[in-house]
Formats: structure tokens, C-alpha cells, sequence
């Protein structure tokens, strides 16, 4: 599976389109993780829990949406967004959102 | 010693800002060092924010990238911040540090774009994740994210920027 947030593959016809597809977690970090970002919230600088856990969501996303676009028969994914928004305290969400397509 | 203790309690707010105030300027100090250091190696790989494929017949891979990374202010920038509400301005406490996380997260994904040849279409979102509702800002995401491109190296020099 081949993605891109460009509208075309480079190098690539594409040859048929298979409309959005998309992929999307909620998270919340657990408690120890909360401890020691609060801790580091009094020095400030990067919370690299919270990086290493946006990450893994973000993967997440990503997969959920390539097994939709497998689905399809899709062999890329073009024009990728990805939207981040906290739905609740110390949740996040993560959309992953593309349009499947086959190229040659 | 029971006025010490309750002294210290009434005390730890300040010590707190004066400590984190501290180690957060030590801290954003070494960041900018690595971030400059790390900008340098990268300063031959052109990045652009447009969607074009320069020379697009010579494209051999594409790839897409991403880089991310989650900060918070110190307690003390938290103070200024709060003093500048009042008055109005730029709130500098808070540039230097969304400056620090877009720089970042750039980084880490050219970092993995190791070796393309240039990256294009890049686009950065940031976003609060902060636990303290909307009245302060504490913890931001950045993302940046894009198109790496790896070029046939036998036309190179015909996508020269």
C-alpha cells in the first residue's frame, strides 16, 4: 500500500478510484504516564509519553484505514489528512482520512 | 518546625515557578543547540509546501513522511503568559515554545526521509491536548507531515532548485 498526501502518485496513472476511506482511534494514557507528564508539566519542554502515545494512535489510524482501502481492492491511498482532537480529558482522537485508489 | 512547614506550603507555588522557570530555560537552551545543529545537516534537501512535482517523469519513489512531537510550558512561562493576558502583546513565553515544537517535529520528519531527494506538499497541524480547559494553553501537538521523493539518479540535476 503506497500513501501519499499528494492528489497523484508520482511516477504513477492512477486508474481507478474507490472513494474516502478512512481510519480512526480514541486514546487515553494511563495513569503512570499522567503522573510524570504532570511532573514535567512544572519544567515544560517535550512530554515524550504523550509523543510516543500520539504516535501509536496515529499508526493505528493509519492501518485501520489501509485494511478499508485492502478491502476495496485499492493498492494506494492519495491526498492523506490527518485531524487531531482531544474529545474528552486526557482523550485524544485521531482521523486518518484519504481517497483509495489503484495505480499502474 | 511547624511554621516551617507551613511557610514551605505557602511557599512551593513560587518555588515551584522559580525551579521550573530554571531547568525549563536550561532545557529550551540545549533544545535550540540540537534543533540548529540538527537544521544544518538538512539544509541541502529542499522542502516545499506546494503540491507540484518538479519533473515528474524522473520520479523513481515517493514515500510519506511524518514527524511529531507533544511539549508543555513551565510553570513560569505559564506565569508570564498569564501577566500578558492583561496587558495584551505577543506572548513570547509561548512563541519560543510552539517555535521549539514545529521545528521539532519537521526534523523528525526529514529524519525519516533519510536520503530523498527532496520533500514536497508539507503541511503542519497543531493541536491542544491540554488538561487544563481552554482558559491556558499547557500541552500542544505538532505534526508536520509530507511527500518525500526519491529521484532516478540518472536525471539528476534536472529538478535543481
Amino acid at each position: 500500500m503506497i500513501l501519499s498526501n499528494l492528489e497523484t502518485l508520482p511516477g504513477k496513472t492512477i486508474v481507478a478510484h474507490y472513494g474516502l476511506v478512512q481510519g480512526s482511534t480514541i486514546r487515553a494514557k494511563h495513569v503512570g504516564r499522567d503522573i510524570a507528564a504532570g511532573i514535567k508539566n512544572i519544567f515544560g519542554g517535550e512530554l515524550s509519553g504523550y509523543t510516543e502515545l500520539l504516535k501509536e494512535s496515529r499508526e493505528e489510524s493509519v492501518n485501520r484505514m489501509i485494511s478499508q482501502a485492502q478491502e476495496l481492492g485499492a493498492n494506494a491511498i492519495v491526498n492523506v489528512r490527518f485531524s487531531t482532537s482531544s474529545v474528552a480529558q486526557g482523550a485524544a482522537e485521531i482521523l486518518a482520512y484519504g481517497t483509495a485508489v489503484r495505480v499502474e | 518546625m511547624e511554621h516551617f512547614i507551613v511557610l514551605l506550603l505557602y511557599l512551593s507555588p513560587v518555588l515551584l515557578l522559580v525551579v521550573g522557570g530554571l531547568v525549563g530555560r536550561s532545557r529550551e537552551n540545549r533544545h535550540y543547540a540540537s534543533i540548529h545543529q540538527r537544521e544544518a545537516r538538512f539544509a541541502q534537501q529542499p522542502m516545499l509546501n506546494s503540491k507540484t512535482v518538479p519533473a515528474p517523469e524522473t520520479v523513481r519513489t515517493s514515500k510519506m513522511v511524518a514527524g511529531s512531537v507533544v511539549v508543555s510550558v513551565d510553570r513560569f512561562k505559564q506565569f508570564l503568559a498569564a501577566l500578558r493576558t492583561i496587558f495584551g502583546g505577543e506572548v513570547n513565553a509561548y512563541s519560543s515554545l510552539i517555535d521549539r515544537a514545529r521545528r521539532e517535529a519537521i526534523l523528525r520528519m526529514r529524519e525519516q526521509a533519510a536520503g530523498a531527494d527532496m520533500i514536497i506538499n508539507v503541511r503542519m497541524e497543531t493541536s491542544s491536548l491540554s488538561q487544563g480547559g481552554q482558559k491556558q494553553m499547557g500541552t500542544i501537538e505538532v505534526l508536520a507531515y509530507g511527500t518525500a521523493l526519491w529521484h532516478r539518479k540518472d536525471h539528476e540535476g534536472s529538478y535543481a532548485s
